[in-house]
């Protein structure tokens, strides 16, 4: 029944993406199977681990649509529930190095070894077996959301209020997780993992799985999203982002909307941090910094909120960006990323496929076609 | 090391190193009565340290010293005293008086001036007699502390003389202390000792504590004394130490203040939260830094005016940036507060990136004029020059902003703005003026704060980065639309901030006030001072 | 005082509120019977929007009774909660959802379950797609279910707004100023609509065009400075010399 209930909900354009992403999950790898590696064909191991890397990023800014664009949350601290998945995750793999480490404890990872420890904290238990840190992954962010939503939604927080606050609870985040005795490798983070699921971590087929897990995690969240928006929960989250006030006097409990949308979200995010984690290596407190999950609204913003679709699109092209200046022209990579904030604000406030349908589409203005995206006619201050 | 011994060697110490307060007779006058020392029996040696000791001259507390080590030598042929230092089977002799070298003489031909109990306690009392009376109060003062810290019994006689004819107040209490101390270590019955104790804690300073903690765990009536000095001791420290402080918040209050107004005035009037204020901050404190480097270039001698040259050039430049912002990108995104918080993030990257390719990524070197260095104490606080004139500068600010808005046509106009922006355009005020003007005013405010923080934290490109996250709490505590409730909630975090440090730690006090914030925020949602009524709902 | 409340609809008893010492709404007393449709008018400042706020829970009272249905205290309810209870409420600005279509604007006012959960795997039954059809009707906008809430015109989002409202199914609806900027047709075909629906449902109707006032033909309550001042026919209070003093100024 859930299965039919998420299949339903896709329309034409979601079913198109999410067959690309299941086609790349399947075919990439697969291809570089069978082709050589010196084929121009074939996808070198960094370039996989280099789209996995996007891919992740993208579930994290469909993640961030969910709450902003549909309805109306501006999150600026989602990387801090992002960087609570990864660190679940790196937990874990720290506890799959056991002997292998520098200083060959068999339980206790190099940090804690080399600040004197000498038994594993309460909170590292259980991070040994897959299962436990998987549903940490899911669990950990998932509970501080719906802590901090709860309390901040029924005390009818908004707008910039509430992204201010936001901020601040990442950024105390990251002063928390900064410091050495906390037990989170401190300033150097978790990193020299070894291998993963009892595969080893830098294999090109670890790597290669670890691609396809993202696309199909990708696909997935795009079908749950999809079905959430599509459904009467979403209207009313985009009732609730137009008109907050009216939404109420009709009778909705604004707060437990916004609440399940803001947990989801946060839920999502941890997953794609805990993709993110085994594929760049590392995972260290600056992921908690406010910059970074301001950087993720504006993949948001310049692939066009609310549509589903444009954060995918944002994520992949402006993280493209990003790896072709720090390459080629370092010095005017921060340029280009303050100038992209301010021109999409300014110009392009439907994104890249906003920019799409106003070019393509001259279909008389209705949206009963669910391809148009969503506008947002007028914001609530 | 015997007591005697250091007051003799910080006798000589103190008095080496200011030799027009050293007393000295004429070389003549005093080696009689060194070769004194060596005749005669001990009634006679005793007489000859009295003699000495009343020379007053500075070369004696050496001597006495040295006959009390039993290394004062009487040279069998003429009787004459030196200073008798073992070289191999034989003695190098030294003239007491002049320190000239006296030559070999081998042990037959020497004999060691005897000392007895009686003849130490002479030493002692001569020697004591000498530091601890000395005309030179630094080395009164220096005594009395070696003293307590030996705390030897047997110079309580001494101590006593000295006490009764001591003038200077903290000196006298030194050696009250120095009194008690030796007294405590001694024989003497057992209400003296807590009369001691009583006169230590008197003292009240760390080092009485940590002498008197050491009798804390005794049994009986000396260690219930000591334990309540302790006690007593603790708790004033405590006062101090939270006075101290609160200084420091009230210090870190101010720079939170000076950092915050310039938002709370664009967020109260404009409804725009301006993620790049904190550049405006940072461009401030680089205007300073380029200022000074010009003019220790070209105009060497005006340092000390610096800070004062800087600050308008800082309000000039922040002020001109935020003019610049507002005329081209906040301008279009008016009703549309989160897309300009994006908006003027971007212009915080490029800020930030325009200043690290012009200056540098490193910490620039900012000066202190020299009106601003050093500090005094008040009580036990330590008041350092620079955090004081920031307050001051702060408080500064503060009330002329409060001037600029009660008594000006732009403050009342800023005001009118932001109680009801519609019914203010439609009376005649231009508002984009208006809005160009308030953001300039909140930009250049945000410059002058980087000239103080110049002072006090490094400049570098991520100077604004520092404070843009508190500056928001500031206003977010503080309300919005209000410049008390600015000051009120600056105040507030900073001494919050400062009180929670000892107890917490600098990083997890500032994490325990970010949840406070993000708690108290659910509660009042609008800050502390809000303003109320329905023009505001919107 | 609260056997004065009993088989009363909306009973406001010495209500009274104050913003940053200004006292928007004074000793207010009013009572209206199921059924009944009452007509509120009064010069600006009057406080008829603030006493639809305390109404709908949109402003905590000071002081005063403030009860539906005789005995639910609405002063201890939020907006939704009161919503749910069966009071709806128009807006003096017509407040409807921009963003999506005049079909999905009825749908969500709909009478139903408002639950998070439920709303997530709701499927519209038959019989609602029936009610929206219907509504739709009612008010004139069947041939422009798909359009954009935000491309209708300023009388046409009033419509759809008394639309929502109807599909609520209130037993009390508060309607602010529902006549304002529309054009004679429009204000004599809304009165004719509320008329029709004062039949089975109670209405509360704040109104300043005295012609709407005179269409309704029903009981006039006359606010001014926060509480109030006259009650009666229409006639009759126009003849008030109180009234006409405040109206038109000594």
């Amino acid at each position: 029944m859930i299965t039919s209930f998420l299949v339903n909900s896709l329309d034409r354009r979601g079913r198109i993406v999410v067959m690309l992403l299941v086609a790349l999950a399947v075919l990439i790898p697969a291809g570089n199977l069978l082709v050589p590696e010196g084929n121009p064909l074939h996808v070198s191991t960094y370039q996989l681990t280099l789209c996995g890397k996007y891919l992740t990023y993208a579930l994290l800014a469909l993640s961030v649509d969910l709450v902003w664009g549909y309805c109306g949350i501006l999150s600026l601290g989602h990387g801090a529930f992002f960087a609570l998945g990864g660190y679940a995750m790196g937990m874990y793999l720290m506890r799959q190095i056991g002997p292998r480490g520098v200083y060959a404890d068999p339980v206790l990872p190099d940090f804690m070894v080399f600040l004197n420890w000498k038994e594993l904290p309460w909170f590292w238990q259980g991070f040994d077996m897959a299962w436990y840190a998987f549903l940490m992954v899911a669990l950990v962010p998932g509970v501080l959301a719906f802590l901090f939503g709860w309390l901040s939604f029924r005390s009818r927080v908004t707008g910039v209020y509430l992204s201010i606050i936001t901020q601040a609870l990442t950024y105390a985040l990251l002063l928390a997780f900064f410091r050495n005795d906390m037990g989170f490798g401190g300033n150097n983070g978790l990193t020299d993992f070894k291998d993963i699921l009892g595969f080893p971590i830098q294999a090109p087929g670890t790597r290669a799985a670890l691609f396809s897990a993202s696309a199909l995690m990708l696909a997935l969240g795009f079908v749950v999203a999809s079905a959430v928006v599509r459904s009467k929960l979403g209207k009313v989250l985009v009732a609730i982002r137009d008109a907050e006030s009216r939404t109420r006097f009709i009778g909705y409990r604004v707060e437990h909307y916004k609440l399940f949308v803001w947990t989801l979200s946060a839920v999502m995010a941890g997953i794609a941090g805990a993709l993110y984690v085994p594929q760049v290596g590392i995972i260290n407190p600056s992921e908690f910094d406010p910059a970074a999950s301001i950087e993720a609204v504006i993949w948001v913003a310049v692939g066009g909120r609310g549509t589903l679709v444009g954060p995918l699109i944002g994520a992949v092209a402006v993280n493209f960006g990003k790896t072709w200046f720090t390459g080629v022209l370092p010095e005017v990579w921060l340029y280009a990323l303050g100038a992209l904030f301010v021109v999409v604000t300014l110009f392009l406030p439907r994104g890249i496929v906003g920019l799409w349908y106003t070019v393509a589409a001259r279909r008389p203005k209705s949206a009963k076609e669910t391809d148009e995206p969503i506008q947002n006619a007028g914001e609530a201050a | 090391m015997t007591l005697i011994r250091l007051l003799a060697i910080l006798a000589v110490l103190v008095l080496g190193l200011q030799p027009a307060l050293a007393d000295r007779i004429a070389d003549a006058d005093l080696l009689p009565r060194v070769a004194a020392l060596g005749t005669g029996g001990f009634d006679a040696a005793e007489k000859a340290i009295a003699d000495l000791a009343a020379t007053a001259d500075d070369r004696v507390p050496a001597i006495l010293d040295r006959l009390g080590e039993g290394e004062l030598m009487v040279r069998k042929a003429d009787g004459a005293v030196f200073f008798a230092d073992k070289a191999g089977k034989d003695f190098r002799l030294t003239n007491p008086v002049t320190g000239a070298d006296a030559g070999l003489a081998p042990k037959a031909t020497v004999e060691k001036v005897k000392v007895n109990n009686r003849i130490r306690r002479a030493i002692a009392s001569a020697v004591g007699a000498l530091t601890l009376m000395s005309p030179d109060p630094a080395v009164r003062r220096a005594a009395a502390e070696a003293v307590m810290k030996s705390a030897d019994a047997s110079v309580i006689p001494v101590l006593d003389r000295a006490i009764g004819q001591e003038t200077v107040d903290d000196i006298r209490a030194a050696m009250l202390a120095a009194r008690a101390t030796a007294l405590l270590a001694s024989d003497a019955p057992e209400t003296d000792k807590v009369a001691s104790i009583a006169a230590i804690a008197d003292l009240g300073s760390r080092d009485a504590l940590g002498f008197l903690s050491g009798y804390a765990s005794v049994d009986g009536a000396v260690g219930d004394a000591a334990r309540k000095a302790v006690a007593a001791i603790e708790s004033r420290l405590m006062l101090w130490d939270a006075g101290q402080n609160l200084w420091y918040g009230l210090s870190l209050g101010s720079v939170l203040l000076l950092a915050a107004i310039g938002l709370a005035i664009t967020f109260g009037v404009m409804g725009v939260i301006n993620m790049a204020h904190g550049e405006m901050v940072m461009l401030g404190a680089y205007a300073t830094f380029t200022v000074q480097e010009a003019i220790r270039t070209y105009w060497p001698g005006l340092f000390d005016y610096s800070l004062l040259i800087a600050l308008p050039a800082a309000f000039l430049t922040a002020a001109l940036a935020g003019i610049l912002i507002e005329r081209s990108v906040i301008r279009w995104l008016y009703g549309r507060p989160l897309e300009t918080l994006l908006a003027t993030w971007g212009v915080s990257l490029i800020l930030q990136q325009a200043v690290r390719s012009l200056y540098g990524a490193n910490n620039r070197e900012v000066g202190n004029p020299s009106w601003m260095s050093g500090s005094f104490a008040l009580g036990d606080i330590q008041v350092t020059w620079t955090r004081l004139w920031i307050i001051l500068f702060a408080l500064a600010v503060f009330l002329a902003l409060i001037a600029v808005l009660k008594r000006t046509r732009l403050g009342l106009e800023m005001r009118a703005v932001t109680q009801n922006r519609q019914m203010a355009a439609a009376v005649g005020i231009r508002t984009p003026l208006v809005d160009a003007l308030t953001f300039g005013l909140g930009s250049g405010i945000a410059g002058l704060a980087g000239v103080a923080l110049s002072q006090i934290d490094n400049v570098s490109p991520n100077l604004g980065r520092g404070y843009i996250i508190d500056s928001f709490m500031v206003v977010v505590f503080g309300g919005v639309g209000n410049l008390w409730g600015t000051l009120v909630g600056a105040m507030t975090l900073g001494v919050a901030n400062k009180l929670l440090e000892p107890y917490a730690g600098a990083v997890l006090g500032k994490i325990i006030l970010l949840l406070a914030i993000i708690l108290f925020i659910q509660k009042r949602p609008r800050g502390l001072f809000a303003l109320k009524g329905r023009a505001v709902e919107t | 005082m609260t056997d004065k409340a009993e088989g009363s609809l909306l009973y406001l008893d010495d209500v009274s509120v104050s913003f940053d010492g200004f006292k928007a709404i004074n000793r207010l007393s009013l009572v209206l019977e199921p059924g009944e449709m009452r007509a509120i008018i009064g010069p600006n400042g009057a406080g008829k929007t603030t006493m639809m706020d305390i109404i709908t829970g949109k402003t905590r009272p000071d002081t005063g009774d403030v009860l539906f249905d005789g005995s639910v205290d609405l002063t201890r309810l939020d907006e939704a909660a009161i919503a749910n209870l069966g009071i709806g409420r128009k807006f003096q600005k017509p407040t409807v959802f921009e963003s999506h279509s005049v079909e999905d604007n009825i749908a969500l006012a709909l009478k139903g379950r408002r639950g998070a959960l439920a709303a997530l795997f709701h499927r519209r039954s038959t019989a609602e797609q029936g009610r929206i059809d219907a509504l739709l009707a009612t008010i004139r906008l069947s041939d422009k279910r798909d359009l954009l809430a935000a491309r209708l015109s300023h009388g046409q989002k009033q419509w759809l707004e008394i639309g929502m409202l109807l599909a609520q199914e209130p037993r009390l609806l508060l309607v602010d100023e529902p006549a304002a900027g529309m054009t004679d047709a429009e204000t004599a075909e809304t009165a004719i609509l509320l008329k029709e629906i004062a039949r089975t449902q109670s209405v509360v109707v704040v109104e300043h065009d005295m012609t709407f006032v005179r269409a309704l033909g029903v009981k006039v309550t006359v606010l001014h400075e926060g509480s109030v001042l006259a009650e009666g026919s229409l006639d009759a209070v126009s003849a008030n010399p109180k009234v006409i003093e405040v109206y038109l100024g000594r």
